[in-house]
Protein backbone atom coordinates (compact mmCIF):
# COMPACT_ATOMS: atom_id res chain seq x y z
CA UNK A 1 0.00 0.00 0.00
CA UNK A 2 3.14 2.63 1.16
CA UNK A 3 4.76 1.36 -1.93
CA UNK A 4 1.59 2.02 -4.36
CA UNK A 5 1.33 5.34 -2.93
CA UNK A 6 5.28 5.74 -3.31
CA UNK A 7 4.77 4.76 -7.10
CA UNK A 8 1.44 7.48 -7.72
CA UNK A 9 3.09 10.25 -5.79
CA UNK A 10 5.87 9.59 -7.73
CA UNK A 11 4.26 9.77 -10.87
CA UNK A 12 1.95 12.86 -9.93
CA UNK A 13 5.60 14.88 -9.40
CA UNK A 14 7.18 13.27 -12.37
CA UNK A 15 3.76 14.39 -14.64
CA UNK A 16 4.07 18.10 -12.34
CA UNK A 17 0.36 17.34 -11.30
CA UNK A 18 -0.23 19.17 -7.80
CA UNK A 19 -2.92 17.13 -6.70
CA UNK A 20 -2.61 14.20 -4.64
CA UNK A 21 -4.48 11.19 -6.25
CA UNK A 22 -8.16 11.85 -5.61
CA UNK A 23 -10.41 10.25 -3.03
CA UNK A 24 -13.98 8.87 -3.95
CA UNK A 25 -15.86 9.22 -0.55
CA UNK A 26 -19.19 9.61 -3.18
CA UNK A 27 -19.53 7.59 -6.53
CA UNK A 28 -22.60 8.63 -8.94
CA UNK A 29 -23.61 5.44 -11.01
CA UNK A 30 -25.63 5.43 -13.93
CA UNK A 31 -27.71 2.71 -15.52
CA UNK A 32 -30.22 2.79 -17.90
CA UNK A 33 -33.22 0.89 -15.85
CA UNK A 34 -35.13 -0.55 -18.70
CA UNK A 35 -32.92 -3.90 -19.46
CA UNK A 36 -33.61 -6.61 -17.34
CA UNK A 37 -32.69 -8.33 -15.60
CA UNK A 38 -29.46 -6.30 -15.33
CA UNK A 39 -31.64 -2.90 -14.68
CA UNK A 40 -35.12 -2.16 -14.45
CA UNK A 41 -37.25 0.04 -12.72
CA UNK A 42 -40.19 -1.07 -10.20
CA UNK A 43 -43.61 -0.94 -10.19
CA UNK A 44 -43.27 2.04 -7.80
CA UNK A 45 -40.33 3.18 -9.91
CA UNK A 46 -37.43 2.46 -7.93
CA UNK A 47 -34.45 1.26 -9.94
CA UNK A 48 -33.54 -2.85 -9.30
CA UNK A 49 -31.85 -5.65 -11.24
CA UNK A 50 -28.46 -7.66 -11.11
CA UNK A 51 -26.69 -3.96 -11.81
CA UNK A 52 -28.07 -2.25 -8.69
CA UNK A 53 -27.22 -4.93 -6.19
CA UNK A 54 -23.49 -5.40 -7.64
CA UNK A 55 -22.96 -1.90 -6.87
CA UNK A 56 -24.41 -1.77 -3.65
CA UNK A 57 -22.05 -4.93 -2.94
CA UNK A 58 -19.14 -2.78 -4.85
CA UNK A 59 -19.81 0.40 -3.08
CA UNK A 60 -19.59 -1.34 0.36
CA UNK A 61 -16.30 -3.33 -0.63
CA UNK A 62 -15.14 0.44 -2.06
CA UNK A 63 -15.87 2.13 1.35
CA UNK A 64 -17.96 4.92 -1.40
CA UNK A 65 -21.51 6.08 -0.86
CA UNK A 66 -22.81 5.19 -4.30
CA UNK A 67 -26.14 7.07 -5.82
CA UNK A 68 -27.82 4.99 -8.49
CA UNK A 69 -29.30 7.47 -11.51
CA UNK A 70 -30.89 5.98 -13.90
CA UNK A 71 -29.80 7.61 -17.94
CA UNK A 72 -31.20 6.98 -21.04
CA UNK A 73 -29.18 4.80 -23.05
CA UNK A 74 -28.25 7.05 -25.95
CA UNK A 75 -27.24 9.45 -24.37
CA UNK A 76 -25.35 7.35 -21.75
CA UNK A 77 -21.18 7.46 -22.90
CA UNK A 78 -21.94 11.48 -23.52
CA UNK A 79 -22.99 11.52 -20.24
CA UNK A 80 -20.40 10.02 -18.61
CA UNK A 81 -17.33 12.03 -20.54
CA UNK A 82 -19.58 15.33 -19.32
CA UNK A 83 -19.17 14.54 -16.21
CA UNK A 84 -22.86 14.21 -15.46
CA UNK A 85 -22.18 10.58 -13.41
CA UNK A 86 -18.62 8.87 -12.55
CA UNK A 87 -19.46 5.41 -13.50
CA UNK A 88 -21.40 3.76 -16.02
CA UNK A 89 -22.91 0.21 -14.59
CA UNK A 90 -25.94 -0.71 -17.89
CA UNK A 91 -24.94 -3.95 -19.67
CA UNK A 92 -21.70 -1.97 -21.46
CA UNK A 93 -20.11 -4.27 -23.43
CA UNK A 94 -16.31 -3.88 -23.36
CA UNK A 95 -15.72 -3.44 -27.16
CA UNK A 96 -12.10 -1.81 -28.68
CA UNK A 97 -14.09 1.14 -30.10
CA UNK A 98 -15.55 2.08 -26.86
CA UNK A 99 -12.16 1.75 -25.26
CA UNK A 100 -11.16 4.71 -27.21
CA UNK A 101 -13.57 6.97 -25.77
CA UNK A 102 -13.80 5.51 -22.23
CA UNK A 103 -12.22 3.30 -19.84
CA UNK A 104 -13.46 -0.07 -18.64
CA UNK A 105 -12.72 -1.95 -15.38
CA UNK A 106 -12.64 -5.84 -15.69
CA UNK A 107 -15.28 -7.33 -16.67
CA UNK A 108 -18.02 -8.64 -14.10
CA UNK A 109 -20.63 -10.43 -16.30
CA UNK A 110 -20.51 -12.35 -19.91
CA UNK A 111 -23.19 -13.39 -21.54
CA UNK A 112 -23.29 -15.35 -25.07
CA UNK A 113 -25.60 -13.37 -27.98
CA UNK A 114 -28.65 -15.57 -29.09
CA UNK A 115 -31.15 -15.25 -31.68
CA UNK A 116 -34.48 -15.92 -30.21
CA UNK A 117 -37.92 -15.94 -31.97
CA UNK A 118 -41.51 -17.42 -31.03
CA UNK A 119 -42.78 -20.93 -30.82
CA UNK A 120 -44.74 -21.24 -34.24
CA UNK A 121 -43.48 -18.67 -36.17
CA UNK A 122 -41.44 -20.98 -38.62
CA UNK A 123 -38.21 -20.08 -37.31
CA UNK A 124 -37.40 -22.37 -34.58
CA UNK A 125 -34.68 -24.75 -34.96
CA UNK A 126 -32.22 -22.50 -37.30
CA UNK A 127 -29.40 -24.00 -38.32
CA UNK A 128 -26.70 -24.39 -35.43
CA UNK A 129 -29.30 -24.78 -32.72
CA UNK A 130 -27.71 -25.36 -29.95
CA UNK A 131 -23.96 -24.88 -30.96
CA UNK A 132 -21.71 -22.06 -30.17
CA UNK A 133 -19.95 -19.83 -32.71
CA UNK A 134 -16.71 -17.74 -31.76
CA UNK A 135 -16.10 -14.97 -33.36
CA UNK A 136 -12.46 -14.57 -32.68
CA UNK A 137 -11.71 -16.48 -36.05
CA UNK A 138 -13.36 -14.17 -38.47
CA UNK A 139 -13.20 -16.51 -41.80
CA UNK A 140 -14.14 -19.63 -39.73
CA UNK A 141 -17.38 -18.07 -37.84
CA UNK A 142 -18.28 -16.87 -41.58
CA UNK A 143 -18.38 -20.19 -42.51
CA UNK A 144 -19.82 -21.42 -39.65
CA UNK A 145 -22.64 -18.94 -40.46
CA UNK A 146 -23.22 -18.82 -43.95
CA UNK A 147 -26.05 -21.45 -43.27
CA UNK A 148 -27.98 -19.36 -41.07
CA UNK A 149 -27.26 -16.73 -43.59
CA UNK A 150 -29.98 -17.90 -46.02
CA UNK A 151 -32.31 -19.02 -43.43
CA UNK A 152 -32.71 -15.36 -42.11
CA UNK A 153 -33.15 -14.16 -45.91
CA UNK A 154 -35.74 -11.16 -45.83
CA UNK A 155 -37.02 -11.96 -42.50
CA UNK A 156 -37.41 -8.82 -40.10
CA UNK A 157 -34.41 -8.95 -36.67
CA UNK A 158 -34.79 -6.85 -33.84
CA UNK A 159 -31.81 -5.44 -32.20
CA UNK A 160 -31.24 -2.45 -29.73
CA UNK A 161 -29.57 0.58 -31.24
CA UNK A 162 -25.32 1.76 -30.25
CA UNK A 163 -25.18 -2.63 -28.95
CA UNK A 164 -22.94 -4.81 -29.49
CA UNK A 165 -25.54 -6.88 -31.47
CA UNK A 166 -26.38 -4.13 -33.71
CA UNK A 167 -22.64 -3.92 -34.90
CA UNK A 168 -22.97 -8.19 -34.98
CA UNK A 169 -26.43 -7.95 -37.30
CA UNK A 170 -24.84 -5.06 -39.37
CA UNK A 171 -21.22 -6.66 -39.93
CA UNK A 172 -22.76 -10.48 -40.57
CA UNK A 173 -26.33 -10.14 -41.96
CA UNK A 174 -26.84 -6.80 -43.87
CA UNK A 175 -28.50 -6.89 -46.89
CA UNK A 176 -29.60 -10.35 -45.98
CA UNK A 177 -32.03 -9.72 -42.93
CA UNK A 178 -33.94 -6.43 -42.36
CA UNK A 179 -32.59 -5.24 -39.92
CA UNK A 180 -34.79 -3.17 -37.18
CA UNK A 181 -33.27 -1.05 -34.53
CA UNK A 182 -34.58 -0.38 -31.49
CA UNK A 183 -34.38 1.65 -28.40
CA UNK A 184 -35.03 -0.70 -25.71
CA UNK A 185 -35.18 -4.42 -25.40
CA UNK A 186 -38.85 -4.08 -23.97
CA UNK A 187 -39.69 -2.85 -27.49
CA UNK A 188 -38.06 -5.63 -29.79
CA UNK A 189 -39.78 -8.15 -26.98
CA UNK A 190 -43.28 -6.34 -27.76
CA UNK A 191 -42.82 -6.35 -31.47
CA UNK A 192 -41.16 -9.82 -31.45
CA UNK A 193 -44.58 -11.46 -29.58
CA UNK A 194 -46.79 -8.86 -31.37
CA UNK A 195 -46.05 -10.87 -34.68
CA UNK A 196 -44.15 -8.14 -36.37
CA UNK A 197 -40.63 -9.08 -36.41
CA UNK A 198 -39.39 -12.96 -36.91
CA UNK A 199 -36.30 -12.73 -34.27
CA UNK A 200 -34.33 -10.50 -32.09
CA UNK A 201 -30.67 -10.90 -31.69
CA UNK A 202 -29.76 -10.24 -27.69
CA UNK A 203 -28.09 -10.84 -25.08
CA UNK A 204 -28.89 -14.55 -23.60
CA UNK A 205 -29.76 -12.95 -20.09
CA UNK A 206 -32.06 -10.71 -21.49
CA UNK A 207 -34.05 -13.19 -23.86
CA UNK A 208 -34.12 -15.72 -20.36
CA UNK A 209 -35.41 -12.87 -18.31
CA UNK A 210 -38.43 -11.94 -21.58
CA UNK A 211 -39.18 -16.01 -21.34
CA UNK A 212 -39.45 -15.96 -17.70
CA UNK A 213 -42.48 -13.14 -18.18
CA UNK A 214 -46.21 -14.26 -18.56
CA UNK A 215 -46.11 -12.54 -22.74
CA UNK A 216 -42.49 -13.91 -23.04
CA UNK A 217 -44.09 -17.50 -22.30
CA UNK A 218 -44.04 -18.54 -26.30
CA UNK A 219 -40.04 -17.04 -27.05
CA UNK A 220 -37.68 -19.75 -27.46
CA UNK A 221 -33.63 -19.54 -28.72
CA UNK A 222 -32.72 -20.08 -31.84
CA UNK A 223 -30.12 -21.25 -33.79
CA UNK A 224 -26.37 -20.75 -32.73
CA UNK A 225 -24.59 -18.72 -29.77
CA UNK A 226 -22.17 -16.37 -30.62
CA UNK A 227 -19.14 -15.20 -28.38
CA UNK A 228 -15.74 -13.53 -28.67
CA UNK A 229 -15.13 -11.44 -31.66
CA UNK A 230 -16.82 -8.04 -31.52
CA UNK A 231 -19.13 -9.35 -28.94
CA UNK A 232 -16.79 -8.91 -26.94
CA UNK A 233 -15.27 -10.45 -23.57
CA UNK A 234 -18.37 -9.66 -21.49
CA UNK A 235 -19.61 -6.28 -19.40
CA UNK A 236 -17.49 -4.06 -17.34
CA UNK A 237 -17.90 -0.35 -15.15
CA UNK A 238 -17.59 2.39 -17.95
CA UNK A 239 -14.83 4.75 -16.69
CA UNK A 240 -13.71 7.78 -17.70
CA UNK A 241 -10.52 7.44 -18.64
CA UNK A 242 -8.92 10.44 -16.36
CA UNK A 243 -10.08 8.49 -13.35
CA UNK A 244 -7.03 5.75 -13.15
CA UNK A 245 -7.93 5.30 -9.29
CA UNK A 246 -11.47 4.71 -9.97
CA UNK A 247 -11.11 2.00 -12.07
CA UNK A 248 -8.31 0.54 -9.84
CA UNK A 249 -11.37 0.51 -6.88
CA UNK A 250 -13.67 -0.93 -8.89
CA UNK A 251 -11.31 -3.37 -10.44
CA UNK A 252 -10.45 -4.91 -7.01
CA UNK A 253 -13.84 -4.98 -5.71
CA UNK A 254 -15.29 -7.34 -8.73
CA UNK A 255 -11.86 -9.67 -8.10
CA UNK A 256 -13.37 -9.49 -4.80
CA UNK A 257 -16.77 -10.28 -5.57
CA UNK A 258 -15.55 -12.89 -7.99
CA UNK A 259 -13.41 -14.51 -5.53
CA UNK A 260 -15.88 -14.71 -2.23
CA UNK A 261 -18.59 -16.21 -5.06
CA UNK A 262 -20.62 -12.70 -4.59
CA UNK A 263 -20.69 -12.59 -8.28
CA UNK A 264 -22.09 -15.85 -8.96
CA UNK A 265 -24.97 -15.72 -6.11
CA UNK A 266 -25.88 -12.75 -7.81
CA UNK A 267 -26.15 -13.55 -10.80
CA UNK A 268 -27.70 -16.75 -10.01
CA UNK A 269 -30.40 -14.61 -8.36
CA UNK A 270 -31.29 -12.04 -11.32
CA UNK A 271 -30.55 -14.56 -13.90
CA UNK A 272 -31.14 -18.26 -13.32
CA UNK A 273 -27.63 -18.66 -14.77
CA UNK A 274 -24.00 -18.64 -13.49
CA UNK A 275 -22.71 -15.63 -15.94
CA UNK A 276 -19.65 -14.65 -13.66
CA UNK A 277 -16.82 -14.08 -16.75
CA UNK A 278 -13.64 -16.50 -17.19
CA UNK A 279 -11.10 -15.22 -15.43
CA UNK B 1 -12.53 19.72 -32.57
CA UNK B 2 -14.51 20.28 -36.07
CA UNK B 3 -13.32 17.24 -38.47
CA UNK B 4 -14.46 18.13 -41.96
CA UNK B 5 -13.79 14.88 -43.47
CA UNK B 6 -16.20 13.46 -40.89
CA UNK B 7 -18.71 16.08 -40.92
CA UNK B 8 -18.63 15.05 -45.11
CA UNK B 9 -19.11 11.74 -44.41
CA UNK B 10 -21.90 12.38 -41.54
CA UNK B 11 -23.93 14.73 -43.92
CA UNK B 12 -23.57 12.22 -46.68
CA UNK B 13 -25.09 9.14 -44.57
CA UNK B 14 -27.24 11.35 -42.89
CA UNK B 15 -28.54 12.06 -46.62
CA UNK B 16 -29.76 8.89 -47.02
CA UNK B 17 -32.43 9.08 -44.46
CA UNK B 18 -33.45 11.68 -46.22
CA UNK B 19 -36.43 10.13 -48.77
CA UNK B 20 -37.86 8.60 -46.21
CA UNK B 21 -37.86 11.84 -44.33
CA UNK B 22 -39.78 13.06 -47.19
CA UNK B 23 -42.16 10.67 -48.07
CA UNK B 24 -43.24 10.46 -44.42
CA UNK B 25 -43.71 14.05 -44.61
CA UNK B 26 -45.44 14.31 -48.39
CA UNK B 27 -47.84 11.44 -47.36
CA UNK B 28 -49.50 12.07 -43.95
CA UNK B 29 -49.19 15.97 -45.11
CA UNK B 30 -51.32 15.32 -47.92
CA UNK B 31 -53.59 12.72 -46.09
CA UNK B 32 -53.65 15.14 -43.18
CA UNK B 33 -54.19 18.30 -45.04
CA UNK B 34 -57.97 15.87 -46.56
CA UNK B 35 -58.69 15.18 -43.45
CA UNK B 36 -58.45 18.42 -42.57
CA UNK B 37 -60.72 19.67 -45.00
CA UNK B 38 -63.19 17.13 -43.91
CA UNK B 39 -63.09 18.15 -40.11
CA UNK B 40 -63.30 22.35 -41.03
CA UNK B 41 -66.37 21.91 -42.91
CA UNK B 42 -67.93 19.37 -40.52
CA UNK B 43 -66.84 21.82 -37.77
CA UNK B 44 -69.32 24.61 -39.54
CA UNK B 45 -72.00 21.84 -39.27
CA UNK B 46 -74.41 22.03 -36.44
CA UNK B 47 -74.84 18.84 -33.85
CA UNK B 48 -73.24 15.33 -33.55
CA UNK B 49 -70.51 16.44 -36.20
CA UNK B 50 -68.90 19.63 -34.89
CA UNK B 51 -68.90 18.00 -31.66
CA UNK B 52 -66.97 14.88 -33.08
CA UNK B 53 -64.55 17.24 -34.04
CA UNK B 54 -64.35 19.41 -31.21
CA UNK B 55 -63.53 16.07 -29.21
CA UNK B 56 -61.12 14.94 -31.57
CA UNK B 57 -58.79 18.48 -31.90
CA UNK B 58 -59.39 18.18 -28.31
CA UNK B 59 -57.31 14.78 -28.02
CA UNK B 60 -54.83 15.13 -31.17
CA UNK B 61 -53.94 18.88 -30.45
CA UNK B 62 -54.05 17.60 -26.68
CA UNK B 63 -51.66 14.83 -26.29
CA UNK B 64 -48.06 14.79 -27.29
CA UNK B 65 -47.07 13.38 -30.86
CA UNK B 66 -44.76 11.19 -29.31
CA UNK B 67 -47.52 9.33 -27.35
CA UNK B 68 -49.96 8.92 -29.55
CA UNK B 69 -47.11 7.27 -32.40
CA UNK B 70 -46.39 5.05 -28.78
CA UNK B 71 -50.35 4.49 -28.63
CA UNK B 72 -50.28 3.39 -32.54
CA UNK B 73 -47.44 1.52 -32.60
CA UNK B 74 -47.32 -0.17 -29.79
CA UNK B 75 -50.55 -0.11 -27.81
CA UNK B 76 -52.53 -1.32 -30.66
CA UNK B 77 -50.48 -4.33 -31.69
CA UNK B 78 -51.40 -5.63 -27.79
CA UNK B 79 -54.91 -6.43 -28.85
CA UNK B 80 -54.73 -10.04 -30.45
CA UNK B 81 -58.11 -8.89 -32.09
CA UNK B 82 -56.79 -6.07 -34.36
CA UNK B 83 -53.68 -8.63 -34.63
CA UNK B 84 -56.17 -11.35 -36.80
CA UNK B 85 -58.01 -8.09 -38.23
CA UNK B 86 -57.80 -7.10 -41.87
CA UNK B 87 -55.89 -3.82 -40.60
CA UNK B 88 -52.79 -5.77 -38.98
CA UNK B 89 -51.24 -6.23 -42.55
CA UNK B 90 -51.10 -2.46 -42.28
CA UNK B 91 -50.38 -1.35 -38.78
CA UNK B 92 -48.05 -4.26 -38.73
CA UNK B 93 -45.49 -2.65 -40.61
CA UNK B 94 -43.73 0.96 -38.84
CA UNK B 95 -43.55 2.95 -41.64
CA UNK B 96 -47.82 3.30 -42.05
CA UNK B 97 -48.38 3.70 -38.01
CA UNK B 98 -46.00 6.52 -38.08
CA UNK B 99 -47.62 8.04 -41.28
CA UNK B 100 -51.35 7.49 -39.56
CA UNK B 101 -50.15 8.86 -36.50
CA UNK B 102 -48.53 12.02 -37.73
CA UNK B 103 -51.64 12.58 -40.29
CA UNK B 104 -53.92 12.42 -37.26
CA UNK B 105 -51.72 14.46 -35.71
CA UNK B 106 -51.98 17.00 -38.22
CA UNK B 107 -55.60 16.94 -39.02
CA UNK B 108 -56.47 18.27 -36.04
CA UNK B 109 -53.83 21.08 -36.01
CA UNK B 110 -54.59 21.98 -39.75
CA UNK B 111 -58.39 21.54 -39.42
CA UNK B 112 -58.17 24.77 -37.06
CA UNK B 113 -56.04 26.73 -39.63
CA UNK B 114 -58.46 25.90 -42.29
CA UNK B 115 -61.63 26.92 -39.64
CA UNK B 116 -59.83 30.29 -39.30
CA UNK B 117 -59.48 30.61 -42.98
CA UNK B 118 -63.05 30.00 -43.72
CA UNK B 119 -64.30 32.35 -41.32
CA UNK B 120 -61.77 35.17 -42.58
CA UNK B 121 -63.75 35.08 -45.99
CA UNK B 122 -66.42 37.92 -45.88
CA UNK B 123 -69.51 37.67 -45.78
CA UNK B 124 -69.97 40.48 -48.67
CA UNK B 125 -68.62 38.36 -50.86
CA UNK B 126 -70.71 35.19 -50.01
CA UNK B 127 -73.75 37.14 -50.93
CA UNK B 128 -72.49 38.60 -53.68
CA UNK B 129 -72.34 35.05 -54.91
CA UNK B 130 -75.90 33.78 -53.96
CA UNK B 131 -77.18 37.31 -55.43
CA UNK B 132 -75.31 35.76 -58.80
CA UNK B 133 -77.07 32.95 -58.22
CA UNK B 134 -74.40 30.38 -57.59
CA UNK B 135 -75.00 27.09 -56.14
CA UNK B 136 -73.87 26.88 -53.03
CA UNK B 137 -71.26 23.96 -54.56
CA UNK B 138 -69.55 26.20 -57.03
CA UNK B 139 -69.89 29.12 -54.76
CA UNK B 140 -68.15 26.55 -52.14
CA UNK B 141 -65.20 25.96 -55.04
CA UNK B 142 -65.52 29.41 -56.99
CA UNK B 143 -65.21 31.73 -53.69
CA UNK B 144 -65.44 30.28 -50.50
CA UNK B 145 -62.20 27.78 -50.79
CA UNK B 146 -59.81 30.09 -52.34
CA UNK B 147 -60.19 33.15 -50.20
CA UNK B 148 -59.62 31.03 -47.35
CA UNK B 149 -56.92 28.88 -48.81
CA UNK B 150 -55.06 32.40 -49.55
CA UNK B 151 -55.95 33.40 -45.48
CA UNK B 152 -55.15 29.97 -44.27
CA UNK B 153 -52.11 29.70 -45.96
CA UNK B 154 -49.33 31.25 -43.82
CA UNK B 155 -50.12 29.23 -40.83
CA UNK B 156 -50.37 26.30 -42.74
CA UNK B 157 -47.08 26.52 -43.91
CA UNK B 158 -46.65 27.00 -40.19
CA UNK B 159 -47.71 23.39 -39.36
CA UNK B 160 -46.12 21.60 -42.89
CA UNK B 161 -42.91 23.10 -41.75
CA UNK B 162 -43.45 21.43 -37.94
CA UNK B 163 -44.45 18.31 -39.67
CA UNK B 164 -41.24 17.86 -41.01
CA UNK B 165 -39.53 18.30 -38.38
CA UNK B 166 -41.95 15.81 -36.11
CA UNK B 167 -40.75 13.57 -38.37
CA UNK B 168 -37.89 12.88 -36.47
CA UNK B 169 -40.12 11.15 -33.97
CA UNK B 170 -40.18 8.09 -35.99
CA UNK B 171 -37.34 6.91 -35.20
CA UNK B 172 -38.38 5.69 -31.76
CA UNK B 173 -40.72 3.12 -34.16
CA UNK B 174 -37.49 1.53 -35.57
CA UNK B 175 -37.65 3.87 -39.09
CA UNK B 176 -33.98 5.01 -39.76
CA UNK B 177 -35.05 8.62 -41.29
CA UNK B 178 -32.23 11.37 -40.62
CA UNK B 179 -33.08 11.59 -36.98
CA UNK B 180 -33.16 7.48 -36.96
CA UNK B 181 -29.37 7.58 -39.04
CA UNK B 182 -28.22 10.43 -36.76
CA UNK B 183 -28.58 8.22 -33.47
CA UNK B 184 -26.99 5.28 -35.18
CA UNK B 185 -23.67 7.07 -35.97
CA UNK B 186 -23.52 8.66 -32.25
CA UNK B 187 -23.98 5.19 -31.03
CA UNK B 188 -21.07 4.09 -33.54
CA UNK B 189 -19.18 7.11 -32.92
CA UNK B 190 -20.35 8.92 -29.55
CA UNK B 191 -19.89 11.97 -31.72
CA UNK B 192 -22.90 13.61 -30.72
CA UNK B 193 -21.90 17.44 -31.24
CA UNK B 194 -20.92 16.95 -34.47
CA UNK B 195 -23.58 14.45 -35.79
CA UNK B 196 -27.19 16.54 -34.47
CA UNK B 197 -25.30 19.52 -36.15
CA UNK B 198 -25.10 17.96 -39.39
CA UNK B 199 -29.00 16.08 -38.86
CA UNK B 200 -30.16 19.91 -37.92
CA UNK B 201 -28.10 21.61 -40.79
CA UNK B 202 -30.17 18.80 -42.93
CA UNK B 203 -33.68 20.02 -41.52
CA UNK B 204 -33.10 23.33 -41.57
CA UNK B 205 -32.31 23.38 -45.31
CA UNK B 206 -35.04 21.48 -46.01
CA UNK B 207 -37.51 23.73 -44.32
CA UNK B 208 -35.62 26.76 -46.14
CA UNK B 209 -36.76 25.48 -49.33
CA UNK B 210 -40.52 25.20 -47.74
CA UNK B 211 -41.30 28.37 -46.82
CA UNK B 212 -39.47 29.91 -49.78
CA UNK B 213 -42.22 28.06 -51.67
CA UNK B 214 -44.87 28.50 -49.34
CA UNK B 215 -43.90 32.27 -49.81
CA UNK B 216 -43.62 31.94 -53.46
CA UNK B 217 -47.60 30.24 -53.52
CA UNK B 218 -48.79 32.76 -51.10
CA UNK B 219 -47.73 36.11 -53.65
CA UNK B 220 -48.47 34.18 -57.05
CA UNK B 221 -52.47 34.23 -54.66
CA UNK B 222 -52.29 37.90 -53.83
CA UNK B 223 -53.62 39.80 -56.41
CA UNK B 224 -52.48 43.00 -55.45
CA UNK B 225 -49.25 43.69 -53.51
Amino acid sequence: MNAKFACSLALALLLGVSAQAKDWPKIKIATEGAFPPYNMQNADGKLAGFEIDLAADLCKRMKAECEVVAQDWDGILPGLNAGKYDAIMAALSITPKRMEVIAFSVPYVSSPTVLATTKGGGMENLPGTGTRINLDDDAAARAAIEPLRAKLKGKAIGVQVSTIQADFMNSYFKGVADVRVYKTAEEFNLDLEAGRIDAILAAAANVKAAMDTPQGKDIVFTGPAFGGGPIGIGSGVGLRKSDPELKGMFDTAIKAATADGTLARLSNQWFKLDLTPPS
Amino acid sequence: MIDPAFLTDTIGQLLGGLPLTLSLSAISILAGGVLALALALLRRSSGIGSLFVRAYVFVFRGSPLLVQIFLIYYGLSQFPALRHSVLWPFLRQPYWCAVLALALNTAAYASEIIRGGLIAVPSGMIEAGRALGLSPFRLFRLIVLPLAVRQALPAYGNEIVIMVKSTALASIITLMEITGIAHQIIGDTFRSFEVFLCAGAIYLALNSLIARGVWLIERRLSPIV
